[in-house]
């Protein structure tokens, strides 16, 4: 009864105390014990499976179990383990399929019949089990190939119970790697399904079809008319079932009848579940197959008004991202946004039609940008209706500032318009603020219409803004500031830490936390000018400095500080650029012509800025609450622009380097660090180019120089590093984020010429081949950088013939980030050489282990293209690294955060002494040693990219007591597994 | 897996109800009263497979009673349908001829026999389903008793 109640509820905290308890009932001699004692440690494994780690041994034993109920229970275990991580358990294939073979030959007791079938349930578990052991693996394949037809074969009773089976069945046939034969059997399985008249049967046969068909189309075209008959189905389960199948099989040539049909369904079906996930299908295909663009935007209207607002809400910005970056055709992007707007205009001139918030955002914004389209409408009249739809009451406040920044774009084309002041005048004392706020701006752009227009260009909504997040046109204001006596800028995690120090005076930590901040934070700067811009942030500061700094260009404080007047800020912007700011004046002998260059880059930037956030205002009202545009949506929309426009960011990242080269600036292109600094990137790139307008003279006469440089830094990073700076913007802060990074890359760049010789700068694994064939062989080996985990892959030809374009590939992994390196598609491999794949791998939540797999494909002789594929086993520690901090830190650290985990591991004999001990966590684990005070040791680490971890040791005789500390969750238990494993087992 | 299994009545009241992951105590009501809801509105022809949000409902009907269990897309809507007949082929072991009364009545074994089958599908054997529970009633007290000492 207590396994029972463990099996259901059970607090993990509570695991530690029972499990050993548990571990000796799995000895038991009654059978039903021991079955219920494994489906208590199947839900230990569920809830915390790294704690259950060290007893796998014994689930092998509970498989073999004599008795039927304990192996059944134990195959859930590892159904569950082997959806994880499917390789670790191919050595069991063979197990599996002998008992398979058993209980399809009926060698079970009878009393497990179930209507004369053997365990049916079994069955159906043990054949999941064999899907996913099979998967894409030919060898382990081969194996069950036999039981497999054995189980078609004897599925042919007449009963529910038997076409579960063979549902099953033929998922696991199509799952595995193909076998003709089967894959003929499994088809006519499914064709009985169909048939059937059955309803049940028909639904089953309709699944299994839709599964199917990914890899076998033709098989749809057999059952043809059932597929249709089923589309008219009374039944609405079995008709989105069908939908579900057609959805599968959609192409460019039916995709017009078959999303017809979806629309019909949604137009029919209430439910608010069925309706997202269609519209988000709907909305799939006509992106993808759109035959034309009337079409198009006509289907997404209807999906806009139906699916309104509980839809996702990629859904529009995706719209409006192919809206407002286009195809490769200009005049075709013309017509469709043409097209556009004249379907909204005819949208809107309907009266009494209720539209979503969403639809009407949608609305608003393609008639802001793309309103200049029209000949026959004047934007005055298109305004008109934006302003008809303002003053409905049923338009939410969130729509109304899309309509306002809408309204705004117009502006400048109407030239004078009366509504435009109506509108101005009405929504100056509009109670909401942000309302009024925008109403202002629009205001003063009015009344300066040059300045409006130059802000505001006609169709620039898909250029990249350069965001100076760092405020660098704020310096002097703060550098008068700090002249004045004012505190420096905190930022807020600090702030915080002090006073959680103050509040805790009594101090019952055995640290010694030695806090020197009674002075300090008596000055409390007021936040208006501490929020200016901190320049001597140090790297770890960075981020959180950044959400601070856009927080404010969110809320508009900016002009808040200069009295509402964009005009006035613009100029501030301009001295405060132009000031000689103490900490910059490290400029050397091109002084004068930097200074002039930073006069025109600021003035520009200052531009930008404006145009940034109004468009941002209109972009990203829907993300967010108005006030907080939040750095990181906005970083991600720009970064994924730009994978989508690879080949421009190629050409982008070209020229930037090399007006790197020329001007000689600090400007490092960061193309190889990770994924989140794509968005540095940008701005440098933006700011590349402009400075290659302002220097075009000199560029031609170092275009040479920096050409002869290019090639040779192309193939593993544009990182191109040159003389140390010689002008230092503030600004240009920002752009060595973790300054670890920066560091790397600078090592990098220095080396670019030899890869091996790089490498040796990094602790590396050894090679270690994971795939091979008669021509290519792959091997990989992890170097384990500063900032993140650098796969290598280095592939051989061993051939005597030339490969064309090598391509490796890594399939996206749930946990990781992979970010591909620069020269990862090469089109040419000579013949007996070796070429290395670079990776950067990034952790995205803890785990203990993962895999990594991607494929290699090449063509040889121009001929035929072959694939291989391969895995590689990532573990935990591969993310790990030191942190280094001092003991003051740790103390502060280990304050702020609130998971811990700890547990008492007995230590061999080998290393009683605690210096050893952790010692052998520094060397296996790489943590680092923060102090050794008596009994007691310090250690740090951080899960890159930056989630830190505190460890606090304390030996007693032979035992050593740990205690983990962490901002994440998760991260102590899997530490915690690694240390055991480490201590326990040296 | 099994999110859930309800027993309910054909004016939709509920006998039974295991959940086999949380579900906030307060919403059980709401989320019953919806899903017999659509069971009650299915007929004979329509097929016993219904996606509600994102699991799927299978139901059965046994004269006035409906079974319905909620699943994810993990498990085979068939395999299931037939579990449940399994499921009523014991009680009606051992209550021989299982009614409405008998699972009002005798709600603490039904939940034993419940225990025995699911969490995933566990166990199918009838007899060994059985087992405990004929232990626990049958035999004299301290037999019972002993029973729990035993697997304590």
């Amino acid at each position: 009864m207590a396994l029972t109640v463990v099996s259901q509820i059970f607090p993990r905290e509570m695991i530690p105390a029972v499990l050993p308890l548990i571990e000796d009932k799995l000895q038991h001699s009654k059978e039903i014990i021991r079955r219920k004692a494994v489906l208590a440690l199947y839900k230990f494994h569920l809830i915390a499976p790294n704690q259950v780690q060290h007893i796998h041994i014994k689930f092998r034993k509970a498989l073999c179990d004599r008795d039927v109920g304990v192996m059944a229970a134990s195959l859930h275990i590892y159904l569950r383990m082997i959806k994880e991580n499917s390789s670790g358990y191919k050595d069991l294939t063979g197990s599996f399929v002998t008992i398979l073979k058993q209980v399809v030959g009926g060698k079970l007791p009878v009393d497990f019949n179930y209507h004369s079938v053997p365990a049916p349930w079994l069955q159906i578990q043990l054949l999941r089990i064999l899907g996913l052991l099979g998967k894409d693996d030919q060898r382990t394949s081969e194996l069950m190939y036999d039981v497999l037809d054995e189980s078609l074969r004897r599925a042919e009773l007449n009963h529910n119970v038997t076409y579960a089976i063979l549902f099953e069945c033929v998922h696991t046939v199509y799952s595995i790697y193909p076998k003709s034969e089967l894959l003929e059997k499994a088809a006519k399985c499914i064709g009985k399904f169909v048939l059937s008249p059955k309803i049940n049967l028909k639904y089953l046969g309709l699944k299994a079809l839709t599964y199917v068909i990914q890899q076998d189309p033709t098989l749809a075209l057999q059952h043809q008319m059932t597929i249709i008959e089923c589309l008219d189905h009374p039944d609405p389960i079995i008709k989105r079932e069908t939908l579900e199948l057609l959805y599968r099989i959609t192409n460019a040539q039916n995709v017009t009848v078959i999303v017809q049909k979806m629309l019909e369904y949604l137009h029919q079906s209430k439910e608010e579940y069925v309706i997202v996930n269609l519209v988000g299908k709907i909305a799939e295909l006509a992106e993808k197959y759109a035959p034309d663009n009337a079409w198009f935007i006509q289907t997404m209207n209807a999906v806009f008004s139906v699916g309104g607002d509980v839809m996702h809400p990629d859904i529009p910005n995706n719209f409006l991202r192919l809206l407002a970056e286009g195809f490769d055709d200009e005049t075709e992007d013309q017509q469709l946004r043409l097209y556009a707007v004249q379907s909204y205009l005819t949208l809107l001139d309907m009266e009494n039609v209720f539209y979503p918030q969403r639809f009407l955002q949608v609305m608003s914004w393609v008639l802001g940008e793309y309103s200049y389209l029209l000949d026959k409408e004047t934007p005055a009249e298109v305004i008109a209706k934006l302003y008809k739809l303002l003053m409905n009451d049923s338009v939410s406040s969130e729509t109304k500032t899309w309509l306002i920044a809408a309204v705004t774009k117009l502006t400048p084309q109407a030239h004078s318009s009366d509504t435009v002041e109506r509108l101005i005048h009405e929504f100056t004392i509009s109670l909401d603020t942000c309302m009024r706020q925008h109403a202002f701006e629009l205001k003063h752009l009015h009344e300066n219409v040059e300045l409006m227009t130059s802000l505001l260009p006609v169709d620039r909504s898909c250029e990249d803004l350069a965001v100076d997040a760092s405020l660098s046109f704020l310096d002097g204001f703060v550098a008068e500031g700090l002249s004045q006596g004012a505190a420096p800028y905190k930022p807020h995690h600090q702030r915080q830490e002090e006073k959680l120090s103050q509040e805790k005076v009594l101090n019952f930590e055995p640290y010694g936390l030695s806090f020197s901040s009674s002075g300090f934070t008596g000055r409390q700067s007021p936040a208006g000018i501490s929020l200016g811009s901190d320049i001597s942030g140090n790297s770890a500061e960075t981020g959180l400095k950044e959400t601070n700094s856009l927080k404010l260009e969110g809320i508009k404080k900016l002009w808040g500080k200069e009295g509402y007047l964009p005009k006035k800020e613009s100029k501030t912007g301009d001295e405060s650029g132009a000031l000689p700011i103490p900490q910059e004046s490290i400029m050397e002998n091109v002084d004068q012509t930097i200074t002039k260059k930073d006069q025109s880059q600021v003035l520009t930037q200052s531009k930008e800025e404006k145009e940034k956030q109004l468009l941002a205002s209109s972009l990203f009202v829907g993300l967010g609450s108005e006030s907080t545009v939040n750095l990181l949506g906005k970083a991600d929309t720009v970064s994924h622009k730009f994978r989508r426009k690879s080949k421009i960011k190629e050409a982008k990242s070209g020229e930037a380097s090399s007006t790197h080269n020329m001007t000689c600036s600090s400007f490092s292109s960061l193309s190889n660090v990770a994924y989140e600094d794509d968005y540095y990137l940008n701005t440098l790139h933006d700011r590349g180019d402009k400075e290659l307008k302002t220097f075009s003279l000199n560029s031609e006469l170092l275009d040479s120089e920096s050409l002869t440089e290019l090639p040779l830094v192309e193939k593993f990073s544009n990182c191109s590093l040159s003389t140390p700076s010689l002008f230092a913007d503030n600004s240009m802060e920002i752009f060595h984020p973790p300054q670890s990074i920066a560091a790397s890359v600078a090592k990098e760049s220095s080396l670019a010429s030899s890869f091996l010789e790089e490498t040796t700068e990094y602790i590396h694994s050894n090679a270690m081949e994971v795939c091979n064939n008669e021509t290519i062989s792959v091997s990989s080996y992890k170097i384990w950088k500063d900032d993140c985990l650098l796969m290598v892959w280095s592939v051989t030809n061993k051939s005597g013939l030339e490969l064309k374009s090598a391509n490796l590939e890594i399939f996206p992994a749930e946990n990781f980030k992979v970010t591909e390196q620069p020269g990862c598609c090469l089109p040419i491999m000579e013949a007996e050489s070796t070429k290395s794949f670079q990776y950067s791998v990034q952790i995205e939540k803890p785990f203990t282990e993962g895999i990594l797999s991607g494929f290699i494909r090449y063509h040889m002789m121009d001929t035929h293209s072959a694939q291989l594929e391969f895995s590689v086993n990532l573990s935990l520690l591969d993310f790990i690294r030191p942190l280094k901090i001092s003991s003051e830190d740790f103390g502060k650290l280990w304050l702020s955060f609130a998971n811990d985990v700890k547990q008492n591991v007995k230590m061999s004999e080998s290393q009683a002494a605690l210096p050893s001990a952790l010692k052998t966590l520094q060397q296996k684990l790489r943590l680092h040693i923060i102090e050794i005070i008596g009994n007691e040791g310090l250690l740090a680490c951080q899960l890159l990219p930056s989630i830190p971890c505190l460890l606090h040791c304390r030996v007693y005789a032979d035992v050593l007591a740990l205690w983990f500390r962490s901002s994440c969750s998760t991260l102590p238990d899997y530490l915690l597994y690694q240390c055991q494993k480490v201590i326990e087992g040296s | 897996m099994i999110k859930y299994f309800l027993i309910v009545n054909k004016q939709g009241q509920t006998r039974l109800s295991k959940y086999y992951e949380h579900v906030d105590i307060n919403k059980h009501t709401l989320l019953e009263t919806e899903v017999v809801k659509r069971c009650l509105s299915r007929s004979n022809e329509q097929c016993s497979f219904i996606e509600y949000k994102d699991f799927k409902l299978i139901h059965r009907q046994y004269a006035a009673l409906f079974i319905v269990v909620g699943v994810d897309d993990t498990e085979t809507e068939m395999a299931i349908y037939e579990f449940i007949h399994n499921s009523v082929e014991v009680l009606d072991e051992y209550f021989s001829r299982v009614s409405e009364l008998d699972k009002m009545f005798n709600l603490d074994k039904v939940h034993i026999i419940l225990d025995e089958m699911v969490c995933r599908i566990v166990e199918t054997n009838r007899e060994r389903i059985l087992a405990p529970l004929l232990i626990l009633y049958n035999d004299s007290s301290s037999s019972s008793h002993s029973l729990f000492a035993r697997m304590i």
